[in-house]
């Protein structure tokens, strides 16, 4: 039992490190498909870096502005295929609203990083003052909510992606211009210098065989009051983050496989005094050597296998249920693997498990098959 | 017929002779007593006999076969195949019950058969002890176990140190009468001990004194 117990221990580190560190780079891989532009315009004064990643990983509202004529200025610029415009609004914590979140209005005409994403839970695009909603915001299909006061239908809701994303709600333009106005009146300013029509940031796909640095740097040169921004450059903090949590993860693993297996080694040398009259009796009776051999190794692989599973299902009660507490502790984004990559990853661990316990008993089941049966059952005398 | 020859078999642990240069021989179907103080070499010589160890020179014939010679593996097979032990300690395995231990022999030997071992257990007068574990029977019903453990594959040679040494007088008889029924039905019976009473009770007695042996004696009374 106590040999299924250090199995089980190590069979946990192993399934729930190996569980965290995948959602980790599912996450941050999912983060990368949903932001599913090269380069990112956003105001000068948006402090774009830090802002805009707190907004996409940790779902922080906010909202900066700049004209919308940032849109056609940067389709000029040579090897720009796509740009879509995005403007975003925060909804407040007050009466007016139901829920404080973040609203992202998008151009259906334009867009091509958040439509497909809304194309996998709604077959149509997006009416007059309807809303997709993140997996995260509490609002079900049907339902109505107020922002500033002005009643929204939600009609999808969207699956997870791990991030910030999964915390805001999506409306087409005109919706967010509506919403825009309305919280104007509720004395929130949009207003900029140069005109009414506001957007928060330009998405651009660099066209194939242009080099994406060469791009943002004309697009930082042409338009004035604007940064342009690498998404990559902005992935690339997460990803140090995610290494170095991979890298510690992978550590404590490797630092509870040697334990394990240096304890189940000791567990198994400590059994064989314990045991040795027990595999003397059993050799008087006709027992070879090898069949010992076989018996203790059938043994520990029996221990191997009930300690990965009780391993495997200890991790999956303490990984699963609290998804949402372990992702808002790691500040970085986490989606789960898929079931089958899970089953998977169990299946190995518990592989693993057995193979550990068989092998760390080699040693112990050859001594035992060595013993002298006479001997030892003179000593246990 | 012989069915057990030792010719001038010598074991040597560094500068001492266990046993020193002895030969003897025990017939099919013979109840044999092995006896001396210790420190004779009665334990060496059984350990021989049983297969568990070789000798350092000399011959050791079991049906014809010089198990001084063999391979480990083989001793096993030998001593699976033909010699059922019985030991003072009883060496029952703890934590199965009593017809396991005795199907324990089975399953090395050839197939578990429960009902079989149920019946060597009736012999022994503990069938209905047959779902005890070591640990609930007496010391007398434990070493009736391992009577029943040794004679379950019909084993041509019985080998017992001291089988009766930890028992009460009503145990150490019943044990006796048990090998007296073997000895009828042909098996060859070898007991190592040093009480004279066990000893009389075989047809003959050999005595080691310093790894040799020193006499033998025929029990005239045997059978009467």
């Amino acid at each position: 039992m106590v040999l299924a117990m250090l199995t089980a221990f190590l069979a946990l580190a192993v399934f729930g490190g190996s569980v965290v560190v995948l959602s980790l780079r599912s996450g941050l891989n999912s983060l990368e498909a949903r932001l599913g532009a090269d380069i990112i315009l956003v105001p000068s004064q948006a402090q774009s870096k830090v802002s805009f990643q707190n907004m996409f990983l940790q779902g922080t509202t906010g909202a900066f502005y700049m004209d919308s004529s940032a849109l056609d200025k940067a389709l000029e610029v040579s090897g720009v295929e796509k740009a879509a415009p995005q403007t975003f609004l925060a909804s407040l914590k007050a009466d007016c609203c139901s829920i404080k979140i973040q609203v992202i209005g998008i151009d259906p005409e334009r867009d091509f990083t958040v439509q497909p994403w809304i194309a996998r839970s709604l077959s149509r695009g997006l009416n007059d003052m309807e809303v997709a909603v993140g997996c995260k915001v509490e609002a079900d299909v049907g339902e109505i909510i107020r922002i500033y006061d002005q009643r929204c239908k939600v009609v999808a809701r969207l699956e997870s992606t791990g991030t910030g994303l999964d915390t805001a709600v999506y409306c087409d333009m005109d919706t967010m211009n509506k919403l825009l106005a309305a919280a104007e009146e509720k004395g929130v300013s949009h207003k900029i210098e140069s005109g009414d029509q506001v957007i928060s940031a330009v998405y651009i796909k660099v066209k194939d065989g242009c080099s994406i640095d060469e791009v943002n740097s004309r697009l930082n040169g042409h338009i004035r009051k604007v940064t342009a921004v690498r998404t990559r450059s902005m992935i690339t903090g997460v990803s140090d983050s995610l290494a170095g949590v991979s890298r510690t993860v992978t550590a404590l693993i490797a630092a509870v496989w040697v334990l394990a297996f240096l304890v189940l080694l000791l567990a198994f040398m400590l059994i064989i005094r314990e045991r040795a009259r027990e595999f003397a009796v059993l050799r008087l009776a006709g027992a070879s050597r090898g069949m010992l051999s076989r018996l203790v190794l059938t043994e520990s692989s029996l221990c191997g296998l009930l300690g990965g599973l009780i391993g495997v299902e200890l991790a999956a009660l303490a990984l699963f249920p609290f998804a949402q507490l372990i992702e808002s502790a790691l500040n970085l984004p986490y989606l789960m693997p898929d079931p089958g990559k899970i089953l998977l990853l169990a299946g190995g661990t518990v592989l693993l498990s057995v193979l550990v316990a068989a092998l760390s008993s080699v040693i112990a089941a050859y001594r035992l098959s060595r013993i002298d049966p006479g001997t030892a059952l003179r000593e246990g005398n | 017929m012989s069915l057990l020859e030792l010719k001038n078999v010598s074991k040597i642990y560094g500068d001492l002779k266990a046993l020193d240069n002895v030969s003897l021989h025990v017939d099919q179907g013979e109840w044999v007593a092995i006896m001396g103080p210790s420190g004779s070499g009665k334990s060496t010589m059984m350990n021989i006999i049983g297969c568990m160890d070789k000798p350092t020179s000399g011959e050791v014939l079991l049906d014809g076969v010089d198990i001084s010679k063999e391979s480990s593996k083989k001793l096993t097979d030998i001593r699976r195949d033909k010699i059922g032990l019985i030991f003072q300690q009883f060496h029952m395995v703890n934590y199965l019950t009593a017809v396991e231990n005795v199907m324990v022999s089975q399953y090395y030997h050839s197939m578990p058969d429960e009902e079989e071992a149920l019946e060597a257990l009736g012999r022994v007068g503990l069938r209905e002890r047959a779902r005890h574990l070591p640990s609930q029977l007496s010391g007398g019903e434990q070493q009736r176990v391992c009577v029943a453990r040794a004679l379950i594959n019909h084993p041509e040679l019985i080998l017992a140190d001291e089988p009766t040494g930890n028992l009460d007088e009503a145990n150490e008889n019943i044990v006796l009468d048990l090998f007296a029924q073997l000895h009828k039905e042909g098996t060859t019976l070898i007991v190592v001990t040093h009480d004279p009473e066990v000893a009389d009770a075989a047809q003959r007695t050999i005595v080691l004194e310093h790894g040799k042996v020193a006499r033998e004696v025929i029990n005239e009374n045997f059978g009467k």
